[in-house]
């Protein structure tokens, strides 16, 4: 296994975990911009657009699967170097004294990565996973009043001033058919609308993440349990990168008098504004129900 | 004026009659030691102790005892060399300790030096890395060219002199949580590379020393800065960027 080229010697796996490293500190700010957008009350017009061209953009795809490369080869090979560092010493010291030459930080980055990689697999189980597989996914609808005092609800489509009352949509299999007269509007391949009769498409619908965060955090029985995890997972995030962000550019060998102290500054700034900001918007979903 | 005193110390020493037996802390107590005496003198002192006791002496490494050779070790209260920084074993001063205090002093662990007795182990890894490409070729046929007809710019001369101060201790591997040589490997590589006469045979040297390190049995580094800190001659981690950054070039 180590042996394989791309992780045959020491020096390589360094400029392999400080490339992934790095690039998914660029996903991070990334990501962090779109969820920014969840701190501005009821804006799931604009956060579901986001969420859309997410997974619908072709660049943004193929930087998504870089990301998960990323993160797959970061980890597995986080792992290996954590394991073979372990063998390096089979027989420890009685007495040792590690705070006296290293930061917390850079002693346990295995075990912050593991943190942070649990959490994104279950930040990817609760959030990417439905939004990209779940049948059940709700549709955004929108409460507008058309006349004074008479709201009502409408999906919304991709494309400007596109609406469709909700009672006039069809979702599923029409085992009501004999009871109702039949309805304007059918749903097809989870998002597609068409128009019953004439069967032509006549519009995309946005998938509601926003809904489906925003009860995430809030959820009666679990929401404060799932902040407080988020916000945790966040701290870890933040020591992570405390090390992390300066040491991978040592690894990639770059070190200079001149330029080290920057970049160890901004290493500082990222991990810890980073991690705070993501760990907000949790806080501020659920405390604000 | 001599500021000398007198201190009772109680010692904690790993104690391992050969490379195969299991080894294990022993306890002494060591009376009326001078301050002003150095740490192996102190050794020194528990061993005649022992003799008199008709008792197995502590091996331990040292040479010069002047700091400059590189021979002496040991892992002294959690620390490699002791808790002063920038000095080797033989180099720190038993002022640094005070009366009643309680010592543990430990080989450098390491997979790849091994113990061979009591304080004792097998640095020749580092030979053999320094052996696979830590040279200049020269050849000696009667035209061997004076080195210093050779001009180097007055900073890269500084760099490598400061990378050439290494003395092959091994500190850096003992102190590294990951058991990492990448602090020796690397002032090594840096010393030749920075200067005319190593820059020939750069990628070689660089691709064979950190294969053989590799081989070893050493620790991947993950920059936790340990090494240039506990380093007898502050080598910097700067030469460990320069390392991986001659890699990178010989590898491409
Ligand atoms: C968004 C998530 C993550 C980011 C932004 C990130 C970033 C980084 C960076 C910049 C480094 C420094 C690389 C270097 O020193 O060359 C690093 C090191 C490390 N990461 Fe991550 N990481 C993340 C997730 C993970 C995960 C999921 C693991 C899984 C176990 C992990 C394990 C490690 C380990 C063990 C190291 C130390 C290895 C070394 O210094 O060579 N990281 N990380
Ligand atoms: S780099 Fe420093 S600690 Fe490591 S072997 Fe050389 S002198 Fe000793
Ligand atoms: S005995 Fe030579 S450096 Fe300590």
């Amino acid at each position: 296994m180590a042996k394989s080229a791309l992780l045959k010697s020491s020096i390589a796996k360094k400029y392999w975990m400080a490339l992934t490293g790095l690039f998914l500190c660029l996903f991070l700010a990334g990501h962090l911009a779109g969820n920014l957008q969840l701190l501005v009350p009821n804006n799931a017009l604009n956060f579901n657009q986001y969420a859309l061209f997410m997974t619908t953009n072709p660049a943004v795809k193929v930087l998504s699967y870089l990301t998960y490369i990323s993160i797959l080869f970061h980890a597995i090979d986080g792992f290996l170097l954590t394991y073979q560092n372990a063998k390096a010493r089979p027989i420890g010291y009685a007495k040792s004294n590690p705070s006296a030459n290293s930061s917390f930080s850079s002693r346990n980055m295995a075990l912050l990565g593991t943190i942070v990689l649990v959490f994104i697999v279950t930040h990817m189980v609760n959030f990417w996973a439905k939004m990209h597989f779940d049948k059940n996914m709700p549709l955004m609808t929108q409460s507008i009043e058309g006349q004074p005092g008479m709201k009502q609800d409408f999906y919304v489509g991709t494309q400007a001033g596109q609406y469709y009352p909700v009672e006039q949509v069809e979702i599923g299999t029409h085992t009501d058919e004999h009871n109702h007269a039949p309805k304007q509007f059918k749903l097809v391949k989870k998002t597609e609308l068409y128009h019953a009769q004439a069967n032509v498409k006549v519009a995309d619908l946005y998938k509601d993440l926003y809904k489906i965060t925003l009860a995430f955090f809030r959820d009666a029985k679990y929401g404060l349990y799932f902040t407080i995890g988020y916000v945790l997972a966040m701290f870890a995030l933040g020591f992570h990168l405390w090390h992390g962000f300066q040491s991978a550019f040592q690894s990639l060998g770059l070190n200079s008098p001149k330029y080290t102290p920057i970049i160890k500054f901004i290493g500082k700034a990222f991990a810890v504004i980073v991690p705070l900001l993501f760990a907000i918007i949790p806080l501020y979903i659920h405390f604000t129900k | 004026m001599s500021t000398a005193k007198n201190i009772n110390i109680n010692l904690k020493i790993w104690r391992q009659k050969n490379a195969n037996d299991k080894g294990g802390i022993v306890d002494y107590k060591l009376d009326n030691v001078s301050t002003a005496s150095s740490f192996l003198e102190m050794l020194d002192q528990l061993n005649e102790q022992l003799i008199n006791n008709k008792q197995e002496p502590v091996a331990f490494d040292h040479d010069c005892r002047e700091g400059i050779c590189g021979m002496c070790s040991l892992y002294i209260n959690g620390r490699a060399h002791g808790p002063e920084t920038g000095t080797t074993t033989c180099q720190l001063h038993m002022r640094k300790f005070k009366d009643g205090d309680t010592i543990y002093i430990e080989p450098f662990r390491s997979k790849a030096f091994p113990v061979v007795k009591d304080l004792v182990v097998d640095r020749s890894s580092f030979d053999r890395i320094q052996q696979a490409g830590g040279f200049v070729s020269v050849n000696t046929s009667g035209n061997t060219i004076d080195a210093n007809a050779t001009p180097v710019p007055k900073d890269d001369a500084d760099k490598a002199f400061m990378a050439a101060a290494c003395i092959g201790c091994g500190a850096c591997v003992a102190t590294c949580k990951n058991g990492s040589a990448m602090l020796f490997v690397g002032a090594k590589v840096s010393q030749y590379a920075l200067l005319p006469q190593g820059k020939v045979e750069a990628a070689q040297r660089v691709q064979n020393m950190v294969r053989q390190m590799d081989e070893e049995g050493f620790g991947n580094c993950t920059n936790t800065g340990a090494c240039e800190i506990e380093c007898p001659k502050g080598i910097s981690l700067e030469n460990i960027a320069r390392m991986n950054r001659e890699f990178l070039k010989a590898s491409l």
